[in-house]
């Protein structure tokens, strides 16, 4: 090829396009951005005007995002012990008291116990089902296939009703294991279907090499296709994860204590008159943080894990 | 035909003994590794549609278990599809769903052709750009009720600052006017990568030589434009329009986070409507046949335009 192409584009066209993108990544990133220092603001500078965007960086939004408090009075303020460590010292400087841990800890254990139990049952039955749509002849296995699909058009809410009275019935109302079965429920379609494209991409020649050594065919899915089939299965695992993770209208619907994840209840924090905006933001941080970096891990499959697999590449 | 010794062998083995000695025969294997997903499939998705649909001939309400429950027919349905206040909800739907995927196909498009001129970093920018799609929308809507807000909101003061329209002077999410283009902005801004990234994948399927070829017969840039790299990338974007319609039509999470449906019943979704039937008013027969009208609506539609899309696939 000549050094001038016919479809290279210019260099001035190139540096045109690349201000253009630039300037829509940081608008597009802005609100993201405000949420992380929103996180370390104090409660005034989080609600000034004109809003700020230099200031003194304050773990006091963390440290309400994890704790109860309640006002003391003078007296009990008088009667307290100096401040032994950074938390104390912010919640006494205002003149509260903790009261207690705050439900935080435990609604993000929630979402990491009901994202990885839902993924692992998701990945575990998915690959099997996707082996078996990939290498044999299912009876109806167009109409599954498209039937898997269509159960994705369905609105979560009118899923929930059912749902709701059939988890009643048996006692998984607001349990782990029930947002385990009803996630894995929902995930599994996607689960199967990129799958199944990822090991369509395997020759079966490996496998039928290893069937004329003597492997039967189980062994010889579990020792060629599985590790052949890892990078596929670590990339649809995440996105079952980050479905889970994010996942409302279930979680919002179902659970309301025990099993109850994060995405219902960081809306629901409060401070002492009115939203405590810093402790809903370092909230929402942590809790948006490992997407952000499992989104730029998973960069290259990303579109496919977002088409259920219509477009590879 | 190889014929070695293992060949031979393996013919003179009767069937049965050779499935013994193999392990599970491969039908069996199917079966084995489909059935668990199939029963899930069943017991989360299948039972529930068909006690949906049981549900929607009754008068039950969740809320009274014990309550008798009466068989009243079509009468659920009549009385959705004769409501006037479903069809002001439909509306609502409406309008959500036609400016969010005019803005996301516009911008998607426009941010896809522009990363495809290859400058330097544009892989980073398709990154960074990607992210806020694969956030909570609950978590995000949430946070984005304080950019919201009309005096310390960072939405209201950038439009001070670019429009000189006061920050306090206007309340996006308050004001009936308003509160349908909120919504629209956010979806668009959440989305916009997702119709990027597929318009991207459809215009780097366009093999080089085609536009060579153009070049040669000394077609114009935009008549090389409207004619080769549009109805390449129609597929495509046909798709995500697809995905996106279909999202948006189910739409719950960030909307009934900014807004609720409000104000009045402006940005009152299907789905929110949906809910509030369901679990406020505890209609249970009248909100499952509602279920299932939109259902049919959706898999309808979609399936109306799989088939256009398969037509502008074939050409």
């Amino acid at each position: 090829m000549s050094a001038w192409s016919v479809t290279e584009p210019s260099a001035r066209s190139k540096g045109i396009a690349a201000v253009l993108v630039i300037l829509y990544t940081v608008i597009t990133l802005v609100p993201l951005v405000w949420i992380i220092a929103t996180g370390f603001k104090t409660g005034p500078d989080s609600i000034s005007y004109p809003p700020k965007v230099i200031f003194q960086p304050s773990l006091e939004g963390y440290v309400n995002l994890f704790t109860d408090r309640t006002r003391a009075t003078p007296e009990q303020l008088a009667a307290m012990p100096p401040p032994e460590n950074f938390v104390d010292e912010i919640v006494q400087r205002r003149g509260e008291v903790i009261t207690q841990p705050s439900k935080f800890g435990a609604r993000f254990m929630n979402s990491v116990i009901i994202g990885f139990g839902s993924t692992f049952l998701s990945i575990f039955l998915g690959t099997l089902a996707a082996y078996a749509f990939s290498r044999f002849r299912v009876p109806l296995k167009d109409d599954l296939l498209f039937f898997i699909l269509s159960t994705r058009m369905m609105p979560p809410i009118a899923v929930a009703i059912p749902i709701f009275l059939m988890f009643r019935q048996l006692g998984l109302s607001d349990t782990h294991l029930g947002m385990i079965l009803l996630y894995t429920g929902v995930n599994i379609s996607l689960a199967v279907w990129l799958l199944k494209g990822f090991i369509d991409e395997i020759p079966r020649e490996y496998e039928e090499a290893a069937l004329i050594d003597g492997y039967t065919r189980f062994q010889a899915f579990r020792k060629v296709v599985l590790p052949q089939a890892a990078t596929g299965i670590a990339s649809t695992a995440i996105f079952c994860l980050i479905f889970a993770w994010n996942e409302y209208a279930f979680a919002f619907l179902l659970t309301s204590g025990t099993a109850q994840t994060a995405p219902p209840f960081i809306p629901t924090i409060f401070g002492v008159g009115g939203k405590d905006w810093p402790a809903v933001a370092a909230g929402a941080t942590l809790f948006l943080l490992p997407v952000m970096i499992f989104t730029i891990l998973l960069r290259k499959h990303l579109l496919r894990g977002i088409t259920f697999g219509a477009v590879r590449k | 035909m190889p014929d070695t010794p293992i060949d031979r062998l393996a013919r003179a083995t009767p069937s049965s003994l050779a499935r013994r000695a193999r392990g599970l025969s491969d039908r069996a294997i199917a079966w084995v590794f489909v059935t668990p997903t199939i029963l899930l499939l069943l017991a989360i998705n299948i039972f529930p549609l068909i006690w949906t649909v049981r549900l929607s001939f009754t008068n039950f309400a969740a809320n009274k278990p014990n309550a008798e429950v009466k068989w009243v027919g079509l009468r659920n349905y009549q009385r959705i599809l004769t409501d006037p206040d479903i069809w002001q909800t439909m509306q609502a739907t409406a309008h959500f769903l036609f400016w969010t995927l005019l803005l996301q196909v516009v911008l998607g498009f426009a941010l896809a052709w522009l990363i495809n001129r290859k400058f330097r970093g544009n892989d980073l920018m398709t990154t960074l750009i990607v992210i806020p799609m694969m956030l909570s929308p609950a978590v995000v809507g949430n946070f984005w009720t304080f950019l919201y807000e009309p005096q310390i909101g960072l939405f209201n003061y950038a439009v001070e600052f670019f429009a000189g329209i006061p920050a306090s002077s206007f309340s996006m999410l308050g004001s009936v006017a308003l509160a349908p283009w909120a919504i629209v902005i956010v979806d668009t801004w959440m989305w916009t990568p997702f119709v990027m990234l597929i318009c991207l994948a459809g215009l780097r399927s366009i093999p080089d030589y085609i536009y060579e070829a153009a070049e040669v017969d000394r077609a114009s840039k935009w008549r090389q434009f409207w004619t080769m790299t549009v109805p390449m990338v129609l597929p495509f974007l046909m798709l995500a329009v697809l995905f996106r319609g279909i999202e948006n039509f189910k739409m719950f999470d960030l909307v009934v986070q900014l807004t609720g449906g409000g104000p009045g019943s402006t940005t009152l979704l299907t789905s929110i409507e949906l809910k509030r039937e369901a679990f406020e008013k505890w209609r249970t027969g009248y909100s499952s046949a509602y279920a299932i009208i939109l259902f049919v609506t959706v898999f309808g539609l979609a399936s109306i335009y799989v088939k256009a899309l398969n037509k502008v696939k074939e050409r």
